[in-house]
């Protein structure tokens, strides 16, 4: 048995299908309640109830929808480019998924476990944008159009104080791997050892920017409900829209995940003496997830202007010049190392 | 250069906007929710609520309605039909009484006009139908919702009666 799976093709290709489902079904499960929560926190800051009817409190919520738009019927406008029409939502939902690939729960829980993995969910987060442009453009109409342009300019904007951020980061764990970012953060204080301390001004640049990254208010302008009714989303419906809108929640979740790994120690015990495991993964991506919901409820939307000022002259040269610092500091061991806590020989 | 204001600047870095925004979100996410479990918990009707139409009866069965049609002439939005002959007995009764509730603006004039308080409208405000024909109520129907109602018409009125 062990021989088949791991010497014939036919086992191989088995045991990479069962690991792959293995991540994506408790993800996509996990994500029906985070939707939930999603509207349950948004309608607590309003004082609203939220969905409660559904399930026990309205648990299943997520499911009726889910059930409620595969059933929907798929309109294709007159104009519209069919192949590349249908094949944005796609784009979008493979993208944010295929990220996954190189997130570890827990020490060794990881797909593949490649070198420069912070690169290749940079990369892959980057193609997001191109499900966006591609449903905007191919519906042919106005709106969707005009927010595919913006979405197009907000996402390459913030991708690079994105990278900026992650390269600080980089220079302090020194390796592009996560489980080597996170084990650089392991240390006898707990919580004191990861990152969000030394990087904590990179930390708040990060959240920001992942929520312009991912289209979350108050940077949702592609699909500002107000002006462009739904921006890209406009002209779709049924199981494409649900694909785009399963595909822009998993990329939060992404981020969640990010930001819990480089900045919060992944997998690490806060506590010195507990036992380290999946679970604190879990708790640090519900926490960020629960700020990421907070967020859309308190806050208006930006204007475009201020957005672009936001990215272009505030983000950019803070996270430049962050770089440049913790290069010295790493360098010269300033801080008593704490910029410097490299897991591998340089 | 103009002199830069320090303080605005500390709190724009320090995001102090978001902090104090994040603080009353907080504040209010555990407070009582203020919206009802409709179809479970209703809110209060007044006693004047104009809700469905109905027309009522008097304690013996005999309609309430005499066909003088004061209700016909002043509904402003000309909803109310009204046909009407002399019975066998010789009273007049109304042989059609139709109300289009798709044109009715619930204004409560037909309430009003009437001398014998056989037109109200109810504390019913959950008549729905599924199509249009099914809101063009005759006669039938609104003698139905005064059997139905009748009960919290009557104490409708009584307890708005002191204020006429």
């Amino acid at each position: 048995m062990a021989d088949f799976f791991m010497n014939t093709t036919l086992g191989i290709l088995l045991v990479i299908v069962g690991q792959i489902l293995l991540v994506v079904v408790p993800l996509l499960l996990a994500l029906a309640f985070l939707m939930y929560a999603d509207r349950k926190i948004w309608a607590a800051v309003m004082m609203r109830r939220g969905p409660n009817v559904v399930g026990v409190f309205g648990l299943l919520q997520s499911f009726a929808d889910f059930g409620k738009y595969i059933v929907k019927e798929i309109v294709v406008p007159a104009g519209a480019d069919k192949a590349v029409f249908f094949m944005a939502p796609m784009v979008t939902l493979v993208m944010s998924l295929i990220a996954w690939a190189v997130i570890p729960f827990n020490d060794g829980w990881v797909l593949s476990n490649i070198n420069v993995a912070i690169l290749y969910v940079f990369a892959v987060s980057s193609l997001e944008v191109y499900g966006v442009i591609m449903g905007g453009w191919a519906s042919n109409s106005k709106y969707p159009f005009l927010g595919s342009l913006r979405s197009a300019a907000q996402m390459i904007s913030y991708e690079v104080s994105i990278g900026l951020i992650i390269i600080g980061v980089v220079i302090s764990s020194g390796s592009l791997n996560f489980g080597e970012i996170v084990a650089a953060q392991d240390g006898s204080y707990g919580l004191l050892n990861w990152f969000w301390l030394p990087h904590f001004p990179m930390l708040i640049l990060f959240f920001i920017s992942a929520l312009a990254e991912t289209n979350r208010p108050p940077f949702d302008l592609p699909e500002a409900e107000s002006e462009l009714v739904a921006g890209y989303q406009v002209e779709y419906s049924s199981t494409p829209f649900l694909l785009f809108m399963i595909g822009e929640l998993v990329a939060v979740v992404l981020m969640c995940a990010l930001i819990a790994l480089m900045f919060f120690g992944g997998w690490l015990s806060p506590i010195p003496g507990l036992p380290d495991g999946i679970f604190w993964m879990i708790a640090k991506m519900g926490l960020v997830f629960f700020f990421f919901s907070m967020v859309k409820a308190i806050t208006p939307r930006y204007r475009y202007d201020q957005l672009m000022r936001l990215g272009w002259k505030v983000f950019l040269p803070f996270s430049l010049l962050w770089v440049v610092f913790v290069a010295f500091a790493a360098k010269f061991d300033w801080f008593w190392g704490v910029y410097a806590r490299w897991t591998v020989g340089v | 250069m103009t002199q830069m204001d320090y303080t605005r600047a500390a709190k724009y870095f320090l995001l102090q906007d978001y902090w104090v925004a994040f603080k009353l979100g907080m504040k209010h996410f555990f407070r009582p929710k203020v919206t009802l479990n409709y179809p479970h918990e209703k809110g209060p009707l007044s006693p004047r609520f104009r809700g469905e139409h109905a027309l009522r009866r008097y304690p013996n069965g005999e309609e309430r309605c005499i066909a003088c049609k004061l209700c016909e002439a002043v509904c402003p939005a000309q909803a109310i039909t009204i046909d009407a002959e002399p019975r066998e007995d010789g009273s007049r009764r109304t042989t059609r009484y139709d109300i289009d509730m798709t044109k009715c603006i619930y204004c409560g004039f037909c309430q009003e006009a009437c001398p014998v308080d056989a037109i109200v409208e109810g504390p019913n405000f959950e008549f729905s139908t599924e199509t249009r024909e099914e809101l063009f109520y005759d006669k039938d129907k609104l003698l139905a919702n005064g059997d139905r109602w009748e009960g919290e018409i009557a104490r409708n009125l009584e307890l708005d009666a002191p204020y006429r």
